[in-house]
């Protein structure tokens, strides 16, 4: 008869559920450390989600007031919008994707936050950094739902791509609103009950989401998304110390870690200070400075055809390619990876050589390029690439710009001066695929295009490649 | 007393993942950051156990038990989805070298075999 009671209460109990929570924290990292290389990565990922599962078990093994149909239904929701999503979804939309999902995990954080302060009264008899530590979630957590909710629209085409700003005002509206959203927080931390001032704490931080994302222009997104993740990671520690809970804290902080090291990776690359992109967006200032030194190029552009282009390639031994956002716009990565099967089919031998901003996330262009079976080991970072250019013959530029730029080594005054580039200047000759002649997202000429080694093939990306391609079979 | 304490260790576990995280993540190459960052993006999606934790308590009203159901639904999302799209891209990572491997090795079986005759 004391079998079962003893059993349930044994389940039941908190050290057993802090077992379980410090095994699934350890899956967490170990799952992570998978991730090191391409072939343990699957298996690392599967890992993560093995203590996920028993992190989920453990906090339901808690004794919980009979809201099991809640349960069930707000699972059976997320699992019904989750599961068609992250299978549907094409490689090219996984920056707003990735978006999305980090929207929703904010989301969670700051409705969390505003439930407990309803259970408890506006926090009445919690301890203080119990109330500290809900409310930096609330308002982190809002911040990022609403600002991934914004770069989210901004990535599918729903909002302009462009900054969009208050002008000079933007940084004082900034800084007005986060006051705002402290100053409530502060008032509740020190004793006021008022919903009202809590909720009021929550709109000047979704406000403050929009009002920081929105003046941010498609270039810096990769730093917007890291920078999101980031917060929400850290938004998930914090409710992991206002309740108690090892794996909440574990987890939150990795990801926050994890935020942070991309968001910094993704800043050094760009060449610009992360406060300097939150500030204000890109495009303004760059762009400015880039269209007064427009007319100042005094070389010619040369443009080539897709025959010629070809015999290029066809002749050359060694071939990079240099893919950017124009690449994964045109959905020219399948086209890419038949161009690479013909040239090697030739004997030529074709790399990818990849800058770390290239598309709108860290590592999209990766992605991409995996979704069409190029090699993983075709592809090459910065570091690995530049010092091969200069034993490349022929290196093809698809719908890259500002990551070409000879400026940024060469002409100090430039915006983009010092950030670091693929030097593809190097090799023997260059052909750039493109729409036009217009400028890249930083609004700077490319000194790249006047070289006399480089020869430009107008066209979308797609169909410039299969040309090439079309060509390339009938030599 | 006990309060300080919990705070403390806490404060301390929140310290060390910290320095784990930045060990363990800088190890992950520039070609594998989107599905970290998507991989990662899952594992936040552990706020859906404070979801479940409060909705457990007692003395829920309507609109909280309202406000629980949609973080709950966001939680999942967070956690399915994520795990699921990551699983899709490294996929893509890990069986594409070793099928360009084989096909290179089938093609140079095949050329040997016309040697030999």
């Amino acid at each position: 008869m004391t079998g079962p009671p003893l059993a349930s209460s044994f389940l039941q109990s908190q050290s057993f559920r802090d077992v379980l929570y410090i095994i699934a924290f350890s899956l967490f990292i170990q799952g992570l450390r998978g991730l090191a290389g391409p072939t343990t990565a699957v298996r690392g990922n599967r890992i993560a989600a093995v203590g996920m599962a028993i992190a989920v078990i453990a906090t339901l093994l808690n004794p919980l007031e009979g809201n099991w149909g809640l349960i069930v239904l707000g699972i059976a929701l997320g699992t019904a919008v989750g599961v068609p999503a992250a299978r549907q979804v094409k490689m090219t939309a996984m920056p707003q994707m990735v978006a999305l999902f980090n929207g929703v995990g904010g989301g969670a954080v700051f409705l969390i936050s505003w439930a407990e302060f309803r259970l408890t009264g506006g926090f009445a008899h919690s301890p203080t950094y119990v109330t500290v530590f809900s409310l930096f979630a609330a308002i982190v957590g809002s911040v990022s739902f609403w600002g991934s909710n914004i770069a989210f629209g901004k990535l599918q085409e729903i909002i302009p791509g462009r900054p969009i700003s208050f002008g000079s005002a933007q940084q004082i509206v900034n800084l007005v609103l986060l006051i705002l959203a402290l100053a409530a927080g502060v008032d509740i931390a020190a004793g006021d009950h008022s919903e009202a001032i809590f909720i009021g704490m929550l709109v000047c931080a979704a406000l403050l989401g929009n009002a920081v994302v929105l003046p941010i222009g498609g270039a810096d997104m990769p730093v917007v998304i890291s920078m999101l993740n980031a917060f929400t990671g850290l938004s998930a520690a914090a409710t992991g110390i206002a309740l108690d809970n090892p794996a909440l804290i574990v987890a939150g902080m990795i990801v926050g870690a994890s935020g942070s090291i991309l968001t910094n990776l993704m800043a050094v690359a760009m060449n610009r200070s992360i406060p300097a992109i939150i500030a204000g967006g890109f495009g303004g200032g760059g762009a400015i400075e880039g269209a007064s030194g427009a007319g100042e190029h005094a070389g010619t552009v040369r443009s080539t055809t897709a025959a010629d282009a070809a015999i290029q390639l066809a002749y050359s031994s060694r071939v990079v390619i240099v893919p950017g956002y124009g690449m994964a716009v045109a959905q020219a990565q399948h086209a890419v990876r038949e161009l690479t099967k013909e040239l090697e089919k030739r004997g030529v031998e074709v790399s990818y050589a990849i800058h770390p901003v290239a598309g709108r996330m860290p590592g999209h262009m990766n992605v991409l390029l995996a979704e069409a079976d190029v090699p993983y080991d075709q592809l090459k970072e910065m570091e690995d690439a530049n010092p091969e250019f200069a034993r490349t013959d022929v290196s093809l530029v698809i719908g890259a710009n500002d990551v070409t730029n000879p400026a940024a080594k060469n002409t100090p005054s430039s915006p983009i001066y010092g950030m670091p580039i693929l030097e593809v200047s190097d090799s023997n000759s260059v052909i750039v695929i493109k729409r036009s002649m217009n400028p890249g997202f930083a609004g700077i000429e490319n000194e790249l295009y006047y070289d006399p080694k480089t020869e430009m093939l107008f066209g979308d990306a797609k169909s410039a490649v299969s040309d090439i391609t079309a060509e390339l079979a009938q030599i | 007393m006990i309060v300080a304490s919990t705070l403390t260790t806490n404060l301390s576990i929140l310290v060390l993942a910290g320095f784990i995280g930045f060990v363990v993540i800088s190890k992950v190459p520039n070609t594998l950051h989107t599905p970290l960052m998507s991989g990662t993006n899952a594992i936040h999606g552990i706020v859906l156990l404070g979801g479940l934790l409060i909705i457990g308590l007692a003395g829920n009203g309507a609109f909280n038990k309202v406000i629980l159901v949609i973080a709950i639904t966001f939680g999942t999302i967070n956690i399915v989805g994520g795990f699921l799209v990551t699983d899709r891209m490294l996929e893509m990572f890990k069986s594409k070298p070793d099928r360009g491997r084989n096909e290179r090795e089938a093609a140079g079986e095949e050329k040997q075999e016309e040697k030999v005759p």
